[in-house]
């Protein structure tokens, strides 16, 4: 399956030839894990594992609030304080999956600026990229919606607000908005039906995790170097690669148990502060609450979609060419989705012939600063839409573009890359040292 | 040096999450009270849990309902923790609930939930302890919340406290001035004074102790797993701490044949 | 791991040093995956355990019941468990009869046990005796019977004061339960079964 050359399964038994020449499962799972793998992989590789552990943990959960919990608008609330009160350690099981949530996005965060960092976007990762960033939409839109079922102010009230965002795309927005929603609120057919998504959209992304690996399986894992695996002979591919099983599954275990640490003492000490305290009334059609704030995964991109109103010149020469179809809640919901296509057009926008930023000594700077910048928009997010906060949005949103859409294609250009190691080998070699005896032979 | 910033700035993404900070706050005047559930190791004062369920009983339940807490939880182990006898008397001397199967009311039993109270449309209690938050910021940063916890009871309490005798009223409402609520007028007259519930125990009745216990009452009303919760939350993080140390110590003895010394 | 190690000899790769370290080496693995099995059990547990009845529906598996306005010769029904109880205070002359019932029926009962859940000798005989409740202090013995109102045939509600017997009468197939509650004629295979019951005061009846 992937392109570095190394040993594969090999039936022995009669039953293991039995199987495999109809059902090759033994070998598919024997090359899945025993992959080779750069071996100069550092700690920002972790978070792969850190992911699929979210994935089985929100899926596992879920399942089981699910034998709980109603879909009704009458009873939703109720009975996820049934969980919380009655049901035998429901309280643990419903804040792990609460806090999941967002262990879920603080993973993929970091998994997608380390992409960003060290060039795993590029030729030839370009489907990997691109599979990781429709899981990633389909997070968001897992996570919005699962956020609606306990109905409370903020499922209620999050739910109108985002589901009026359709509303503003012209023409197909308010049928779209009034397919989503069953009717013309928020309602009982809404809760119903995003029920239903949240429980079905997780296996979809199940799948596209398979795909993810698949694709990074074929092309090979990039490394912080981002030099390619030597792939002419098995024994040179050996000198860069280590199988992924038991040295990486260690490895990532061992990350894995550290994040738990974290993640278990804020389920135990603290599991309602990531939420917000409105979610603990129930829904009200006639109440709304004094500020809408969405989950704080949310916020980067919900600045962005309120950066660009009315005043802002972009906006109104975008309304003039249109002839007014552009206006700037339209043009809000387009910055805002914008901003997650300009991330995965990424692999067509950086020019640079080099993959990893560790060589790009410009890069550096600019990559930092848009971490800061998704920083900065993830708490202008969260504050009231009023100056200083809106003009700082806009500048804030204005680079996350720019760094797509102007700077990656410019750097590739002017930048001089630093000098990079011939062979992965060569890296690993120079962080930890050579070996003082020879490898003893298999 | 750039490595630094990069790791300062993940661990700021995984710890100062830039939630639950409804902006806000402003003017409110939130004292910070010592409740015995704070922190990691906190827990339940049973007696202080026991005195607020009178003070509810006698005062607050005039106007508000508990209808998501089961009166039979009064009896739980990390809650008030009342005999089981006292609590069926409890619940049939002072609360009736409609029963649909006999269609009409009787008196309330240990399975029911408190009832509902909704005559003067004054808010249920069951998670008002949850759903206030008494501190933020600062500046939307949520490190308050952090330190010092959400202060839902802290709310409660400093609301219970914070009246300064001013009145207004408007469009027909009487208004009182509140230091604790947000916007400084609360529609709900002083509920609480001094000495106005009396304590078999003797215990101090002043206004200050009345709406301490009544809010560490309601944080127990709106979270009475929290016990349990920090049990599971510290065995949990011992063990993988354990698990974590062990997995380190593997990790390294397995790649130790592939590195040679490290070169600083 | 499907002998992964055997087939990658990765532990061959790792240094053989000398025998002692091998053995703290193995040790260290050892230790580490049982930690790793131990956490992985820990979590499965809860997620079996939340399917147990949650502690609402326990708090159902015993019900009190005052009886205080049931007169002798009338009855009362409760629902419990979803099921209704049949909860009789016996007159005088009602307790007479039961034990004639007895005699007369002595060694031709269709069913000749007790069926009593406060009794721990499944054995014990159908004797009135060992289906009454202990009655209340300054009562008749044998004042207070109290069992499951569901025909033992096929799940009906028996009718109270009725059948050949003058206890319960179950229309659906006619089957015949006598004062004790005991089948005396019909299809039902046993009789009436006892709930675990007793007094929590002289006035209020504890169920389950």
């Amino acid at each position: 399956m992937s392109g570095i050359p190394h040993d594969h399964y090999e039936p022995k038994t009669g039953a293991e030839k039995w199987l495999h020449s109809r059902l090759p499962v033994v070998g598919l799972i024997y090359d899945t894990i025993m992959i080779p793998t750069p071996k100069n992989l550092n700690w920002w590789w972790i978070w792969g594992i850190v992911l699929a552990f979210c994935l089985v943990l929100q899926i596992v959960t879920g399942i089981i609030l699910v034998m709980h919990y109603t879909p009704h608008v009458d009873m939703a609330f109720a009975s996820v304080e049934h969980i919380m009160r009655n049901v035998n350690g429901g309280h643990m099981i419903r804040y792990v999956h609460m806090n999941g949530a967002s262990l879920f996005f603080v993973a993929v965060y970091i998994h997608i600026f380390r992409g960003l960092f060290y060039g795993s976007y590029k030729a030839p990762r370009e489907i990997t990229w691109i599979v990781g960033m429709l899981i990633y939409l389909l997070m968001m839109g897992t996570a919005f919606m699962g956020y609606v079922l306990p109905w409370g102010q903020m499922s209620f009230w999050g739910a109108t607000v985002i589901t009026g965002l359709f509303g503003a795309i012209p023409v197909v927005g308010e049928p779209i908005q009034t397919l989503l929603l069953g009717g013309p609120a928020v309602g009982n057919a809404t809760l119903n039906r995003f029920f239903s998504l949240h429980y079905l959209l997780p296996f979809v992304i199940a799948g596209l995790v398979i795909v993810h690996i698949w694709a990074f399986h074929t092309t090979g894992n990039n490394n912080p170097t981002g030099v390619d695996v030597r792939k002419g002979s098995k024994e040179e591919a050996e000198k860069d690669t280590l199988p992924f099983w038991p040295y990486f599954v260690i490895k990532d275990f061992l990350g894995l148990a550290v994040v738990l640490v974290i993640f278990w003492a804020i389920v135990g000490f603290m599991p309602n502060y990531l939420g917000h305290p409105d979610n603990y009334i129930e829904a009200n059609p006639l109440v709304t609450p004094a500020h809408i704030v969405p989950e704080w995964y949310f916020l980067p991109f919900y600045a962005i979609l309120r950066a660009f109103t009315g005043e802002v010149w972009v906006v109104q020469i975008a309304s003039f060419v249109t002839g007014g179809i552009v206006d700037a809640k339209f043009f809000g919901v387009l910055a805002m989705f914008g901003a997650i296509i300009a991330m995965a057009l990424a692999p067509w926008l950086d020019t640079s012939s080099v993959r990893s930023g560790k060589y790009r000594p410009q890069f550096k700077w600019w990559f930092l600063l848009l971490i800061i910048d998704f920083f900065a928009l993830m708490w202008l997010g969260a504050m009231p839409a009023e100056e200083p906060y809106a003009s700082l949005s806009l500048i804030a949103s204005a680079y996350w573009f720019g760094y797509f859409f102007v700077i990656l294609p410019l750097l590739g250009v002017i930048e001089k890359p630093e000098a990079m190691p011939a062979t992965i080998e060569e890296d690993f070699d120079a962080h930890y040292g050579k070996k003082s005896e020879a490898t003893p032979a298999e | 040096m750039f490595k630094k910033l990069v790791t300062g700035a993940a661990f700021a993404l995984a710890l100062v999450p830039a939630a639950s900070f409804a902006a806000g706050g402003g003017d409110q005047h939130i004292e910070d009270f010592a409740f015995s559930f704070e922190g990691p190791f906190g827990s339940y004062d049973q007696n202080q849990l026991q005195r607020g369920l009178q003070i509810y009983t006698e005062v607050c339940s005039a106007c508000h309902g508990l209808k998501l807490v089961p009166i039979r939880t009064l009896s739980d182990e990390g809650g008030p923790h009342l005999p089981e006898d006292q609590v069926r008397a409890y619940a049939a001397d002072n609360f009736s609930v409609y029963d649909p199967e006999l269609d009409e009311d009787r008196a309330a039993k240990p399975t029911d939930n408190f009832p509902v109270n909704d005559a003067l449309g004054a808010p249920d209690l069951s998670l008002m302890a949850k759903a206030r938050a008494g501190f933020h910021g600062p500046a939307g940063l949520g490190i308050n919340q952090l330190v010092k916890g959400m202060g839902g009871a802290e709310y409660i309490a400093s609301l219970l406290t914070g009246y300064t005798g001013e009145t207004k009223e408007e469009a027909g409402t009487t208004f009182y001035e509140n230091t604790a609520f947000p916007g400084g007028w609360i529609s709900m007259a002083p509920p609480l004074s001094d000495e106005q519930v009396e304590f078999i125990d003797g215990h101090s009745n002043d206004l200050h102790h009345l709406s301490e216990d009544v809010s560490a009452f309601l944080m127990w009303t709106a979270e009475p797993k929290m016990m349990a919760r920090k049990q599971a939350g510290l065995a949990g993080v011992l063990f993988l701490t354990v698990l974590s140390v062990l997995l380190y110590l593997t990790n390294k003895r397995l790649w130790a044949p592939h590195k040679g010394k490290k070169i600083s | 791991m499907f002998a992964l190690s055997g087939r990658l000899n990765w532990r061959s790769l790792v240094s053989h040093a000398e025998d002692t370290e091998g053995t703290r080496r193995d040790f260290l693995y050892y230790a580490t995956a049982g930690a790793g099995a131990v956490t992985a059990g820990a979590a499965v547990w809860p997620l079996v355990n939340q399917m147990n009845p949650s502690a609402d529906v326990q708090a159902l598996s015993s019900i009190f019941v005052d009886v205080s306005g049931v007169e002798p010769g009338t009855q009362l029904t409760v629902m419990f468990l979803g099921k209704p109880v049949f909860i009789r205070h016996r007159t005088g002359a009602e307790i007479e009869k039961a034990r004639l019932q007895d005699q007369e029926a002595e060694g031709s009962f269709p069913d000749p046990v007790a069926r009593n859940a406060n009794i721990s000798d499944p054995s014990a005989s159908a004797e009135d005796a060992n289906r009454v409740l202990p009655s209340p202090e300054g009562e008749a013995p044998g004042a207070w019977i109290v069992q499951m109102g569901v025909c033992t045939h096929l799940g009906c509600v028996p009718l109270g004061d009725a059948g050949d017997f003058d206890g319960w009468f179950c229309p659906c197939h006619g089957s015949h339960y006598d004062l004790a509650g005991r089948i005396r004629k019909g299809p039902a295979p046993e009789n009436l079964p006892i709930p675990p019951v007793s007094w929590d005061n002289g006035l209020t009846l504890k169920i389950g």
